[in-house]
């Protein structure tokens, strides 16, 4: 057992101490005399919502194979060990070693939502590093991001040595080999950084030039010398069968979100819904084999002893092999006390009759994502499900004695008219009708409960959508406000119930995710006046996002309220995702012509993932 | 079958609390192939109690839980089997069969003693001479030992000399500690920072939390007017 980098004085007057000792199974310790690489893996949140990071896992796994590597995971520390870190000086550490990272070779953060970004600083500041990639020297260790929000890293760019964009399996290895070797012949951090740069999916923001022109957009973005790539392209693993998994993931003390074995089944997704930024950077789609999937679920309920397996992707539905990996799991594990936790389906004969083996139907619900209420607009966004299908499954599962229903909406899509606000709740009352005529009285379990949320849309890059403008926050809650209020007019609403989202966190996150490297000065104001776990409502402060923008003269709406024209350089275009600019241009186009595209299953939409000679755009033409 | 296990708790793990504690083992139970119990309906549980909670920070060597199990491997192969899994911090020392008229370990608990000592860096206030003077100024020459304890609705006088079954002050001349054996379960109990901050008190001394380090030794039940080990209540099982 490592000495604790926190005193029995500190860790007796925090929350959950169990978050910073580590010593959690499986998880690893080496003999720090013998490793050449120290790498801290960071998830710039708190332990409970970072340890549930399936990314980290699968890293973390890889990474300590090799011998000559260690890799320690570090948390955001809660703000009331933050307070007493800055005031006594103690400086971030690795859970495993108990050490400053400071001294490490690396700190690779993952990056999984905008309002991560002043806890990125924290984590630099606590490590006691320098926040500006910019003044580190020699001694510092150099800073990775990594994760989907790279995918446009430029409101970050001067945060982070360098960044990895794409799939972590593929170019580490060959990374931290070059990196031992130039070490060893005693490189300089600008040499080492100079040679990642030419690594394929490497991108390290120093070595590139942006100009603007006179109305704020770019006019060019280029590297400062000429051996150094225009372009960047995204990795992806593309046998997911024999890639690297964790047979033996680390198992947490304290109860996280996800405390449960997690099979990845696989990446990437189909079906092209506009809105989608997961859906198109995780392009193309590819499955992992069945067999593996079942190996690794008896290696992996051993290795942690959990009493609860899930399955991870996007739309699982559409995993080719899932009715044999659902009925494999219910037979082999179910009744031996470890629950089957089933993502969302579409709801059918198959998914309702697994449902109804794992779940409580009384306290289970069903979960529709139509994200649109009216067909018209459903077919702007791309969401093939239509009213019929959402009745139909409905009704099949009030037949089989589920009364819970909850729906998913987003508003703010491009061209939403109020009509298509209004049919949120008219969706929702003719669902409820729906129970009322189907179920007989003498066979209700009381009243049926529909609960609707809606979300604000954040146009993301690399989607159809990037071109897109936004609203301002009081058009969001006036938008908002038509629902409640249609909700309340409907002759079902005492069986309906309706969540929206914040509105301020909303431009705020278009903000980030479509900003350029100007906005790096604003986050770094926030921090330096406290701002820091925007993503949580108790800690959020609106107004301090404001102060910095307004600080540092930036105006908001040129990154939210415009509709970005055709031809406009985004930030992020250096970066190749494998989809097309152009793809996503008729896209746009398709969407405004509410035109529907087919999912790649049906027909190859010519979107530019063929190009990674694998997964789907193959399927069945071996 | 009724199986009772004891085991060590220390180190780091003393951040652990006492239902994350409940969590590990369940997950232990699995990953050592226990044959255990569970009840029945959709989110199945573990036929599993603990014996008495310990706080967070307190390490101890005599922690309990009771389980039940279809089968059972010997006590050997059991303990094999779990220690083969656990954390550094934690350590299987017994496993044992009670008879199946058992009451659970939780029900039974009696009494409990620990050693209280200093931690490094913290003064130790007295030599372990004075120590023993004091203790007989203040607590043993006394008829009565009165304070207040605060429950959650109240405060209440209450007399621990009838509570406090063993008191002594023990270690070197330097670096005294104190070795405590009080009324523990549900209905007096007694936990022994509450002895020792009195005892403070009393000799108008201020008590510092964080410079004493609590360390559990054992639990007992009561059996005819004497403690047993919970543990010597089970019989060792010999053969699979």
């Amino acid at each position: 057992m490592a000495k604790l980098a926190l005193s029995d004085e500190i860790l007796m007057q925090i929350e959950k101490p169990a978050r910073y000792i580590g010593n959690e199974l499986n998880s690893i310790v080496k003999d720090k005399n013998t490793i050449d690489i120290r790498v801290a893996m960071v998830f710039p949140d708190v332990y409970d919502i970072g340890m549930s990071h399936l990314g980290i896992q699968i890293l973390y796994d890889m990474f300590n194979r090799r011998e000559d590597t260690w890799c320690e995971r570090v948390y955001s520390p809660w703000p009331d060990l933050h307070a007493i870190m800055k005031e006594k000086k103690i400086p971030l550490f690795g859970l495993e070693s108990q050490e400053p990272i400071k001294n490490f070779d690396f700190i690779a953060m993952t990056l999984q939502y905008e309002m991560c970004y002043t806890n990125v600083l924290q984590i630099l500041d606590l490590a006691q590093t320098p926040l500006l990639a910019s003044e580190r020297g020699e001694d510092d260790p150099i800073v990775i991001g990594g994760g989907p929000c790279t995918y446009n890293p430029e409101p970050i760019a001067d945060f982070f040595d360098f960044f990895y964009i794409g799939e972590g399996e593929t170019q580490y290895d060959a990374l931290f080999d070059m990196y031992k070797q130039m070490k060893n012949d005693g490189a300089s951090r600008k040499e080492i950084l100079h040679a990642i740069a030419k690594i394929e999916g490497m991108y390290v923001p120093s070595l590139y030039e942006v100009s603007y022109k006179e109305d704020g957009t770019i006019a060019a973005f280029t590297p400062k010398y000429e051996d150094i790539p225009k372009t960047i392209k995204k990795q992806i693993v593309m046998d997911l069968t024999t890639s690297v998994y964790p047979e033996k993931p680390i198992v947490p003390f304290i109860k996280v979100t996800q405390d449960r074995v997690v099979l990845e089944i696989q990446r990437g997704c189909i079906r092209g819904c506009r809105f989608c930024q997961a859906g198109m950077i995780y392009r193309p789609n590819r499955e992992k084999d069945v067999e593996r999937l079942k190996d690794l679920a008896y290696k992996m309920l051993k290795s942690t002893g959990h009493e609860e397996i899930s399955l991870s992707s996007l739309s699982s539905s559409d995993y080719s092999q899932l009715e044999e990996l659902v009925t494999f799991l219910i037979d082999e594990f179910h009744g031996k006390g470890v629950n089957i936790s089933l993502p969302s389906l579409r709801i059918d004969a198959f998914s309702l009759d697994v449902m109804g083996k794992v779940q409580d139907i009384k306290k289970s619900s069903l979960t529709f994502a139509p994200e649109a209420g009216s067909q018209r607009l459903r077919d702007v966004i791309n969401k093939g499900l239509t009213k019929e299908v959402i009745l139909n499954g409905a009704g099949q599962a009030f037949e089989g004695g589920w009364n819970k229903v909850k729906l998913y909406f987003m508003l703010g899509l491009p061209t939403e008219t109020e009509e298509d606000m209004k049919a949120i709740p008219e969706l929702a009352n003719d669902i409820a009708a729906l129970y009322y005529e189907t179920v007989p009285k003498e066979q209700r379990n009381g009243k049926c409960q529909i609960t609707i949320s809606t979300s604000f849309f954040v146009p993301k890059p690399f989607t159809p959508f990037q071109w897109a403008g936004m609203q301002t926050p009081d058009e969001y809650l006036r938008r908002a406000k038509i629902v409640n209020d249609t909700v309340k007019a409907q002759l079902n609403h005492k069986s309906i119930r309706y969540n929206w989202h914040e509105a301020d966190v909303t431009v705020l996150e278009g903000v980030l995710a479509r900003g350029d490297r100007r906005l790096s000065k604003a986050i770094l104001y926030v921090y330096e006046h406290g701002g820091f776990f925007d993503a949580w409502s108790e800690f959020f402060d609106y107004s301090k996002w404001i102060e910095a923008f307004e600080a540092c003269g930036i105006d908001t709406d040129f990154y939210t309220m415009r509709n970005r024209p055709d031809d406009e350089i985004f930030p992020w275009d250096f970066i190749d995702a494998g989809v097309t600019k152009e793809f996503m241009l008729r896209e746009w186009h398709n969407a405004q012509n509410e035109k529907v595209t087919p999912n790649c299953r049906m027909r190859c939409s010519g979107c530019g993932a063929k190009q990674f000679n694998g997964g789907v755009c193959f399927e069945g033409q071996n | 079958m009724k199986v009772r296990i004891k085991f060590r708790k220390y180190g780091v793990m003393k951040f652990i609390g006492h239902l994350d504690m409940m969590r590990y083992f369940q997950k232990a139970m699995r990953r050592a192939d226990i044959d255990i119990c569970y009840s029945e309906g959709f989110s199945p549980h573990q036929i599993m109690s603990f014996a008495a909670p310990l706080g967070v920070g307190i390490t101890s060597d005599g922690e309990y839980l009771d389980i039940e199990v279809h089968s059972s491997k010997s006590s050997k192969e059991s303990m094999a089997a779990l220690n083969q899994t656990m954390v550094p911090g934690v350590e299987i020392s017994g496993y044992v069969r009670l008879p199946d008229s058992a009451k659970t370990a939780m029900s039974i608990v009696a009494a409990a003693d620990y050693v209280l000592s200093y931690k490094e860096g913290y003064p130790v206030m007295h030599t372990r001479t004075e120590w023993e003077a004091l203790l007989q100024e203040v607590f043993f020459e006394q008829p009565s030992f009165v304070i207040m304890k605060k429950t959650k609705k109240s405060e209440k006088e209450i007399d621990l000399k009838p509570l406090i079954y063993d008191l002594k002050v023990q270690g070197t001349e330097e670096q005294p500690e104190f070795y405590i054996k009080l009324s523990t379960g549900s209905t007096d109990n007694i936990k022994p920072e509450l002895l020792l901050s009195s005892i403070y008190a009393a000799a108008g001394l201020e008590y510092d939390a964080n410079a004493i380090q609590i360390h559990r030794n054992d639990v007992y039940a009561e059996e005819d007017g004497t403690f047993i080990s919970l543990l010597d209540m089970g019989e060792e099982i010999l053969n699979s």
